[in-house]
């Protein structure tokens, strides 16, 4: 028996926030690294919401927005997406490659070092998640799309569907001087892993 | 064009009387199924995520699958008039949004949305007689009562009427 988002207590959902905190603070310091820039990041929010109401919380579903994912594998598995604005996703782009400066959407090499960003973001929250329960997670290639928020959030809330009506959510930003990022994670445990990850984070019997 | 515009959102469906128009905005993965009677102008527009209730254990909203939306999508256009036998479905969706390298079930959601969605609409003898589906892109689709016309517009891949 697998456990859904909405059977969570208070005391599996701070552990599940803080989680999302020590990842998100890791992907803030891989980011830094890689731009070479300060980057501020404030505290996550780790939000349970309807499904309803994640894409009016990107402005609409047809809002266009950047979706990066990723499948999760090893002692748990299932998916990650990694969703920035496209306003942020242009900001990103820009401060690593100036040709990408004016541009509306990232061109094809703008794409491409969005990958990567989402690439180093994912791996450093992974690799939390991972030190942090000692469970052994991998994570694939990332696959990244541009297109409508509702289009691109049905991937992962079809997953969640299987399981609930609910998503787990945990919103970022950060800020490198005026330009700030937004971006959120999702992580979507398969039905039986949600149970193990929290069993190895000792907060479920 | 006459008449309200009615929002249909994720694992929803309604049904409207002419005049009016229903609208489901962003299908990815999920697929848009309408009905439509040409005579009543009555219409009908579901928007499903999962192909089946049969396999998941949470299966109260009746909306969110291809078998228990479309049955429910037609028993409410018979509720407020529709003709049996005159109707007729239009769907769009399924996309496959994020592409990888190995094949692996979940994302061939979309896919398995629409072959679900036909053949229960097949199961039903509603004839389907227009579609937009597959491909790796959003959709936005619009139902207008008046003409039963189905209008796809995407961000890229232009607009089109089915």
């Amino acid at each position: 028996m697998g456990i859904s988002i909405e059977e969570l207590d208070s005391q599996q959902i701070d552990v599940l926030k803080e989680i999302g905190n020590i990842g998100a603070g890791n992907a803030a310091t891989a980011l830094a690294k890689m731009i070479d820039r300060k980057i501020d990041m404030n505290v996550p929010k780790v939000e349970i919401l309807e499904f309803k109401e994640v894409a009016e919380l990107l402005g609409g579903p047809e809002v266009p927005v950047c979706g990066i994912y990723f499948r999760v594998d090893g002692d748990i598995s299932g998916s990650i997406m990694f969703l920035l604005t496209l306003r942020s996703s242009t900001t990103l782009t820009n401060m690593i490659m100036p040709s990408n400066d004016g541009l509306e959407i990232p061109d094809e090499i703008g794409q491409s070092a969005l990958q990567e960003i989402g690439n180093i973001l994912s791996g450093s929250y992974i690799s939390s998640l991972s030190a942090l329960t000692g469970l052994d997670i991998k994570i694939s290639v990332p696959s990244l799309a541009i297109d409508m928020s509702g289009a691109i959030l049905s991937v992962p809330i079809i997953q969640f569907g299987q399981v609930g009506d609910h998503v787990l959510l945990i919103e970022t930003e950060f800020n490198e001087g005026n330009n700030e990022v937004k971006g959120f994670f999702f992580l979507i445990p398969d039905e039986d892993s949600f149970e193990i990850l929290l069993k190895s984070l000792g907060v479920l019997q | 064009m006459t008449g309200e515009i009615i929002k249909v959102g994720m694992a929803d469906l309604n049904v409207i009387k002419h005049p009016g128009t229903l609208t489901t905005l962003g299908l990815g993965s999920c697929v848009g199924i309408t009905l439509y009677d040409p005579v009543t102008k009555i219409s009908g527009l579901a928007h499903i995520m999962l192909p089946s209730s049969k396999t998941i254990r949470n299966n109260s909203n009746t909306a969110k699958f291809a078998d228990t939306g479309i049955a429910q999508l037609l028993e409410d256009v018979l509720k407020i008039g529709a003709n049996r036998h005159r109707l007729v479905s239009k769907i769009a969706g399924g996309a496959q949004m994020f592409s990888f390298s190995n094949k692996n079930d979940i994302m061939k959601i979309g896919e398995r949305n629409v072959a679900a969605t036909k053949e229960i609409l097949e199961g039903l003898r509603i004839p389907l007689i227009a579609e937009d589906t597959g491909g790796n892109f959003g959709r936005t689709i619009e139902l207008y009562s008046d003409t039963g016309i189905l209008m796809i517009k995407t961000i890229g891949h232009g607009t089109k009427q089915i």
